[in-house]
């Protein structure tokens, strides 16, 4: 199962985190401190697994995030490194040639399409249409929210008028 | 409206935290913000709630803590609109976990949602649970996932799906009742429900071996047939991955087989051609298409034996090893490790390659290929490979030095086919390496040295030799010095030349010189300065031409900062200069250390040859007076259920003693008054087997008490009779603390003596003395005064004491008491409660007059405070 979610910016920048596995707060810290230091310092040509702590963690580079995703021994990490390019790919289509601002930005965003992912530390969809269709339905729901409560202020605020 | 919370919106607080120059800049940027948060919580804000939330989830992300936000996040998800819902779960998620107690608030609104009409608030909810449920939240929750599980809209079974792996993990014991469903899951066609029903079958199969079976029998052959259909099936770009329809499902469905394959034939025979399928026709110039393959042969290695299967596994395995991606020989180099066990010959035609994989530049390549060939190491190969290691050891980058030396030092041990080899690699890696040789490594390199006296010459010279090129090597410097002192005759006269060796001249100036070097030598530490000045005693016994120089060198030592030093430096300078005549035999060669213990207590001590410095498991045993009181308790405690509770007057103790056969009422055990602990404890003493020969007349003068006791001693020494042995086992008990000669009597008392006991014929004295080193011992002397005109023989005192106390009694200055005269025992008390609680003592003396039995007792409470 994947234990937690990493993205971490070159600078060491933390754009997001999910953890599947119970770490406290503090170890949490410890934990993204000690994987980056690891991680930001690999070489480009070496391979996409560290060992860590009993684990394995799975990173691929793209663009300035390093996208990273913690592991069991015996899990499949060409698999896994397949989620991690999954993920990219919805993103992608989603903020349309995503780039690291958007995460930033739109932070919340990609934790809506990580839930449509993963859950329980495992993959839900390995279809893109589908996530895309899952979220923008979402999406669609709060839109209609947003402007009916808006149209509900214009006509409170008409009658006070 | 509260004027800060309207402030910013979460994009303008963003953009100030990344305007921030300085980390105290967003730290104050972050404190305003968390403010705000904070009034807007306390005012109620709805309006600005699902802000405040994201503002908050953001700060969490950057580490600042944010656990004032958690009920906002229950506030939002117990809101009726979707959007409050959706970021309250992101937020529940995000800043909780499934430790915080907050958590259980939540199980009510995740119940109710979980029952929505709204899919999508549902699939919500069930989102939240998968990732942060509690083993409580899992029992409360598991009826309602089971029910979602044939939801009608497939997202929402699918998020269902992996809740309940959630669940199963948390509460293995619920899996039984996820088994019918999720049998019911794998025919369906959808892909996400497919890839999550699968895989909540191979947690399950995890967790029950009944449910293993079931699914075994009902789905197995099912499962092959989906597994053909999506290996064959055309071109669908919904799931198209590097032209491979679906990995994903490809990978848990060679998962599930495998659970299934796994210890039965029949199983195993039946995915047998599709496996080969897979394995065979998978492309394998993508990433995706490796992680199919990886995945198959994985499960061909788990199932059961068929041999064309494995050879195509391992082909594919060979094939990877040579790839040029570093991943997939990282994959490889781990399905190798796990194929160790199903066929390591397979594993070992390999060899080369995985020996090649060590210097790999790549540190996870390397390491597990170390792994790998260290486990591949035997007898018929420990040779080559150690000398590839070791000759890779000089180019390895600092980072794996520690790592492979402590492999090759442990192959190299436990394989050496000779020890002149063993030897030699050694002296080869301390070379080397030798910073990174762990301690009890040369321990045991030293113990193998002087086992092999043939070798002591050889060794000296080589150890000698590589002293010069490699002086930085700490561990190598050690051996050698040591090696030097011990065999420094054997250095300088080329004794024990091998025919391989070259034969080098060495004078003994020349051996000082070296050991001068190690001592002076800026890298060497405060143990190898200490071992440097005992081999250069042990030189100055050897050589003592080179005595005068030996001497100067130990003396520059004399006032070294370090105590260890300069201790050494003088106490061996006097021996050069004023014990000639004992200096030879003070240091002769060391004794030879016997292998067999060594190794033994190395394997005791470190289990896996971790570093420690050699740490004795033998604890030191135990004095004999602190293990002895043990049994003694032990002893005393016995049928201590049934003892009457003696009062303080021996009269009546007496009474008490033998009250167990006495008919009279008062003497019943459960009339009796409870009684201090230390008097209980000599009844118990007594009770076991007592003798009871009671002389009549001398004890209780009284003439009542003696009618009254006429008729229990009667009956008494009958039972007593049938048990002669306690009280003399008992006795040697008492006596076996060990002959301590007794202390002189006279000593200075910082207590004044008491009268113990007193009776008509007999008077006993204590005088104490206090243990300056412990104050909680004390030193009793026991001074016993006969008071009649009559010799009293076969004189014994008995003492015991309740269990804070420990009590060592000496033999008695002689077991016969004369006419009018004394005599002298001595006893240890410590008291453990020293100062809490005071000294108490039942005693016992027994002696004959004029071959009549006389037995005296009483309790001694009357001891100094404080003792």
């Amino acid at each position: 199962m994947i234990h937690f979610v990493l993205l971490v910016s070159r600078q060491g920048k933390v754009r997001l985190t999910k953890w599947y596995s119970p770490y406290a707060q503090k170890e949490r810290s410890k934990v993204i401190r000690e994987l980056s230091g690891v991680i930001l310092n690999r070489g480009p040509k070496l391979c996409n697994f560290v060992e860590w702590r009993g684990y394995k963690v799975v990173y691929k580079r793209y663009a300035s995030l390093y996208f990273c995703m913690c592991i069991d021994q015996e899990d499949n990490e060409l698999e896994v490194l397949e989620i991690i390019h999954h993920y990219v790919e919805i993103l992608d289509r989603y903020f349309g040639s995503v780039c690291e601002l958007d995460l930033i930005f739109n932070f919340h965003k990609a934790y809506y399409i990580l839930d449509e992912l993963l859950i329980a530390g495992e993959l839900q969809e390995s279809s893109k249409k589908t996530v895309a269709r899952i979220i923008s339905a979402q999406d669609q729901l709060v839109e209609v929210a947003k402007e009916e409560a808006s149209s509900i202020s214009n006509i409170i605020a008409q009658a006070t008028k | 409206m509260n004027p800060f919370s309207s402030g910013t919106r979460l994009s303008d607080m963003i953009r100030a935290i990344r305007a921030s120059k300085t980390a105290a800049e967003e730290r104050a940027v972050v404190r305003k913000e968390c403010a705000a948060i904070r009034a807007s919580i306390n005012e109620n804000d709805q309006d600005y709630r699902h802000r405040d939330l994201a503002k908050l989830m953001f700060i969490h992300m950057l580490g600042y803590p944010t656990h004032f936000g958690q009920m906002e996040c229950l506030k939002l998800i117990a809101s009726p609109g979707f959007p409050e819902k959706r970021i309250g779960y992101l937020g529940l998620m995000l800043l909780l976990d499934e430790r915080q107690e907050v958590l259980m608030l939540v199980t009510n609104s995740l119940k109710q949602d979980l029952n929505h009409t709204n899919q999508y608030i549902v699939g919500l909810a069930l989102c939240a649970l998968g990732n942060i449920c509690s083993a409580e939240m899992a029992r409360d929750l598991a009826p309602e996932v089971e029910r979602l599980l044939q939801f009608r809209d497939p997202n929402i079974r699918k998020k269902a799906a992996l809740c309940a792996i959630r669940i199963i993990r948390k509460v293995p014991d619920l899996s039984e009742n996820f088994i019918n469903p999720s049998a019911a899951l794998l025919k369906e066609k959808h892909h996400g429900v497919l890839i999550t029903g699968v895989h909540l079958c191979t947690e399950i199969c995890k967790v029950s071996s009944e449910a293993l079976e079931y699914f075994r029998k009902k789905c197995t052959e099912g499962l092959v047939k989906t597994l053909r259909d999506i290996a064959n099936s055309p071109y669908s770009p919904e799931y198209d991955v590097a032209g491979i329809t679906d990995p994903f499902l490809h990978i848990r469905l060679l998962k599930l087989l495998r659970v299934l394959g796994q210890g039965d034939a029949e199983a195993s025979d039946c995915m047998n051609d599709i496996l080969a399928q897979v394995a065979s026709k998978t492309e394998s110039n993508k990433n995706a298409g490796n992680a199919i393959l990886y995945e198959c042969v994985q499960t061909i290695m788990s199932i059961e034996e068929n041999g064309g299967l494995r050879v195509l596994a391992i082909n594919i395995l060979g094939k990877f090893l040579s790839n040029r991606d570093n991943n997939i020989r990282y994959v490889a180099l781990n399905m190798l490790m796990r194929s160790l066990t199903v066929d390591s010959q397979a594993v070992q035609r390999h060899r080369a390659t995985i020996l090649e994989c060590v210097k790999d530049s790549d540190a996870s390549i390397q390491k597990r290929a170390l792994e790998l060939i260290y486990l591949l190491v035997n007898e018929n190969n420990v040779k080559p490979l150690a000398k590839e290691l070791i000759e890779y050891l000089e180019v390895s980058e600092q980072d794996f030095k520690g790592d492979l030396t402590a492999k090759i030092c442990s192959i190299v041990e436990k394989f050496a086919p000779e020890k002149i080899w063993y030897i030699d690699q050694m002296l080869k890696v301390l070379s080397e390496a030798g910073t990174y040789v762990k301690e009890d490594v040369w321990h045991a390199l030293i113990v193998v040295i002087t086992n092999a006296p043939d070798l002591h010459g050889y060794t000296v010279r080589a150890l000698y030799r590589a002293l010069h090129t490699s002086f930085e090597q700490e561990t190598l410097v050690r051996v050698a010095i040591w090696c030097i002192g011990e065999y420094a005759d054997l250095l300088v006269n080329n004794a024990g030349m091998l025919d391989l060796e070259d034969p080098i001249t060495v004078t003994e100036s020349d051996a000082v010189d070296v050991v001068e070097t190690a001592i002076k030598h800026h890298t060497s530490d405060v143990t190898t300065k200490a071992m440097s000045l005992i081999a250069l005693l042990k030189i100055s016994s050897r050589f003592p031409s080179c005595s005068e120089r030996v001497k100067s060198i130990i003396g520059q030592n004399k006032g070294s900062f370090v105590l260890e030093l300069q201790q050494r430096s003088l106490e061996f300078s006097s021996v050069i200069q004023k014990h000639q005549n004992i200096r030879s035999a003070l240091v002769e060669r060391m004794p030879v250390l016997d292998e067999a213990t060594f190794s033994g207590r190395r394997a005791g001590s470190l289990p896996a040859a971790v570093s420690t410095s050699g740490k004795s498991p033998l604890s030191i045993p135990n004095g004999v007076a602190k293990a002895a009181p043990a049994p003694l308790v032990d002893l005393l405690d016995l049928g201590s259920n049934d003892t009457p509770a003696p009062t303080s007057s021996s009269n009546n103790f007496l009474q008490d003693l033998l009250g167990v056969d006495l008919t009279q009422p008062s003497a019943q055990p459960g009339a009796m008054q409870p009684s201090k602990a230390g008097a209980d404890i000599l009844m118990d003493l007594l009770s076991i087997g007592t003798p009871a020969p009671v002389q009549n007349g001398s004890a209780n003068g009284d003439l009542l008490s003696i009618q009254d006791n006429n008729a229990p001693i009667a009956s008494m020494n009958t039972i007593s009779s049938t048990s002669p042995t306690a009280p003399s086992s008992m006795m040697d008990l008492l006596d076996g603390f060990g002959p301590t000669p007794p202390k002189s009597e006279d000593k200075s008392a910082a207590y004044p003596s008491i009268v113990a006991f007193e009776s008509s014929s007999l008077k006993i004295e204590f005088n104490f003395t206090k243990q300056s080193k412990n104050p909680q011992t004390i030193d009793i002397v026991a001074n016993f005064i006969n008071l009649t005109p009559s010799v009293y023989t076969d004189f014994l005192f008995q003492a015991a004491v309740p269990k804070f106390l420990q009590l060592h009694l000496d033999p008695a200055s002689s077991n016969s008491l004369p006419a009018n005269g004394n005599i002298k025992q001595t006893m240890r008390v410590t008291n453990s409660q020293q100062g809490k609680k005071p000294i108490v003592m039942r005693m016992r003396v027994a002696y004959k007059i004029n071959g009549k039995d006389v037995l005296e007792e009483g309790q001694i409470n009357n001891f100094p405070r404080g003792l």
